[in-house]
């Protein structure tokens, strides 16, 4: 007791001492009131997803749901081949455990794990109750990355190689398309930057249609490369290049010509490694929008070998009914590398959108 | 940049614009005009040289009502339906995620402890797939669910959240919220951060209340920040597909139907494939979309000056 009641004190402590230590008044318990409600109802739902994921089917199916994957709790009894379930039982007015050897209709036979000698127990299965125990199951990711012929596979492999290409397509052509309307003065600069730009306007949900078509006729219907090519230029990200090529000193282009560097080893060598910083708040945005991406491939990619990974998530319960393990690992499998990637570089990707009001 | 580049050949910039402008030729501008051509001709057809011209009867099947406050006399029923949803849902998930950003931006930017923590938090799901989301919820919402298992143990009974109509309406908006109202939270956050301290100091200096600084500098000092936001949150809020089109299907019935889910279904997954009426629709949607920025823009910079 005396324990947490410092324990409470610390940490009141710890809130209400505010920086510049004034202390706190009723306006700060209502802001970490809310905040901490804010905590629960954004992390709990994906909290409970993993934890679900590594329960057992049969876990998975009760209601109501335990919070913790748990499994039956087994013990070795000599004499038996495998470990038995261990239940608690019953008799009369005290409580055994025993360990369950076969079930037969509303009876159970069981045995006295510390003496098996002593041979079967018959217990009528309402007096017994499983004894459970905490246990991250991973079968729901080995049968999910073993089964259906491999297609998981082939959708990490595709939403991989989409995401990858698409992105480091998207940085050399952005970036230089930047480094013309940041270092070049030359009639109808401005109009190709309007052009650009003028490309927000046309969000590919308005021209599904037409890029069907127009993907369709160069021959790229279920084709990776049909869904990167309709994507790779990104004006928003020309925009932050571009702005951010503006604040490159021209003396240093200037000193290169004067080695006769050619333009492009001007750009390759000298522009985009100073470019970084912007290069990677696009690489990050690019990344993850190539990785989410839906609508667009649900029109253009039909074919099972060809999904992305949202696609085979999105389009797994209706076959094979649902296995809402393997759908759960799926789940958690989809949102693994981008989560990691996040608690990483969760300060980038803020100020960048701070920045720009991008995505 | 001037005198540098007097050396350099006159289309050596645009040889380096060449790539991003043939992109956008082809995915953007030409896209563009060949739903011009497709919203007029008809036919199942997706080459457009086997399109039989038909003028603007596209348009007028998809407008063509016998009351326009009962979509059941539409000779497009599902259209209005989903337009009907689109003039409840925009609205109210606009209001909702915005007011919810507002208020946690402005419980960020508070002199609070672990404050890169809290904006993470409120943060990721912005970095999760709209299906990872709609998976996410419909794992959490099931009957024999996590929200169904905590109401059950105060007391309540099961609910079907998502077979309901308005259950499965609500839901879906707050769903959306959830995922997306971290991105405007850090805009906002962003533009509250740039607020000058002193202003603040002066207020507290004439003791005005909270409401009175919050009403009188916040809102004021954060309005061309908070307009951007509306708008993005408009255009992105009538274009909402994914999530719901996993989360619901966009039922029960056509409880939950957004226009683009409408126009995916028309051009792509009910067959006869019908691109000219989905061209159609996707002309009106742009042409709304492009009306509202154009008007926001206008009435802001009006109301800037006065």
């Amino acid at each position: 007791m005396p324990e947490a009641a410092t324990m409470a004190a610390g940490a009141w402590a710890f809130v209400a001492r505010r920086r510049g230590g004034i202390r706190a008044d009723w306006t700060d318990w209502v802001t970490y009131g809310y905040l901490l409600l804010g905590v629960v109802v954004m992390l709990a739902p994906v909290l409970w997803v993993v934890l679900s994921s590594f329960k057992s089917e049969g876990n998975l199916m009760e209601f109501p749901p335990t919070l913790w994957p748990e499994a039956a709790r087994t013990v070795e009894v000599r004499g038996y081949p495998r470990p038995l379930p261990i239940y608690e039982v019953r008799m009369g007015n005290a409580t055994t455990t025993l360990a369950q050897v076969r079930r037969v209709g509303i009876e159970a036979k069981m045995v006295d794990p510390a003496r098996p000698e002593a041979g079967l127990i018959t217990v009528p299965i309402e007096d017994a109750k499983p004894l459970r125990e905490f246990h991250l199951g991973t079968e729901n990711y080995r049968r999910l990355l073993a089964s259906a012929g491999g297609t998981i596979w082939s959708s990490i492999y595709n939403t991989v190689f989409i995401t990858v290409v698409a992105t480091v397509i998207t940085l050399v052509m952005n970036s230089m398309a930047a480094f013309a309307l940041s270092k070049y003065r030359f009639r109808g600069s401005g109009a190709a930057l309007m052009a650009i730009l003028a490309t927000l306007m046309v969000p590919a949900t308005i021209v599904l249609v037409p890029i069907y078509l127009i993907v369709s006729e160069l021959r790229l219907v279920n084709n990776v490369w049909g869904v990167i090519l309709p994507v790779i230029s990104t004006p928003t990200g020309v925009f932050l290049l571009r702005q951010y090529m503006l604040t490159i000193p021209d003396e240093l282009i200037e000193a290169a010509r004067m080695d006769h560097a050619s333009e492009w080893r001007i750009f390759w060598k000298l522009i985009l490694p100073l470019a970084t910083p912007a290069l990677a708040v696009v690489a990050i945005f690019s990344i993850m929008s190539r990785w989410n991406d839906f609508l667009l491939p649900l029109v253009i990619l039909n074919k099972p070998e060809v999904y992305t990974l949202q696609l085979a998530l999105a389009g797994y319960s209706d076959e094979n009914g649902i296995q809402y393990g393997m759908l759960l690992a799926m789940t958690t499998l989809t949102a693994l590398p981008l989560a990691l990637g996040f608690i990483f570089l969760q300060r980038y990707i803020t100020t960048g959108i701070a920045s720009t009001g991008i995505k | 940049m001037g005198s540098g580049d007097r050396g350099v050949r006159r289309w050596v910039p645009w040889l380096f614009l060449a790539p991003n402008l043939a992109i956008i030729a082809v995915f953007s501008l030409l896209p563009v005009l060949v739903n011009v051509m497709y919203s007029v001709t008809g036919s199942d057809n997706l080459w457009p040289s086997e399109r039989p011209f038909v003028g603007f009867e596209n348009f007028s099947t998809l407008l063509e009502c016998g009351n326009y406050f009962d979509p059941a006399t539409c000779s497009r029923d599902l259209f209005w339906r989903a337009v009907g949803n689109a003039i409840v849902f925009v609205p109210t998930q606009v209001a909702v995620m915005i007011g919810f950003a507002l208020v946690t931006a402005i419980a960020l930017n508070r002199n609070i402890r672990a404050r890169g923590f809290f904006r993470g938090v409120f943060f990721f799901p912005v970095m999760l797939s709209p299906v990872v989301v709609a998976m996410t919820w419909l794992w959490v919402l099931q009957r024999d669910g996590a929200l169904n298992g905590v109401l059950g143990a105060l007391g309540f009974e099961q609910v079907t959240w998502l077979t309901d109509p308005s259950r499965a309406f609500r839901w879906s908006v707050f769903v959306t919220v959830w995922a997306h109202m971290g991105f405007y939270t850090i805009i906002l956050l962003a533009g509250l951060q740039s607020i000058p301290a002193d202003i603040y100091e002066a207020a507290k200096m004439d003791r005005a209340s909270p409401w009175r600084v919050f009403t009188r500098i916040t809102l004021p000092m954060l309005k061309p920040v908070l307009l951007v936001v509306f708008i993005l949150a408009v255009i992105r809020s009538v274009q909402t597909f994914d999530e719901i089109y996993v989360l619901t299907g966009g039922g029960p019935g056509t409880a939950t139907k957004m226009i683009v889910h409408y126009i995916f279904d028309t051009g792509f997954a009910v067959m006869p494939r019908n691109y000219g009426l989905a061209a159609a629709a996707s002309l009106i949607l742009g042409a709304a979309l492009f009306v509202f920025t154009a008007l926001q823009m206008r009435l802001s910079r009006g109301g800037g000056n006065a």
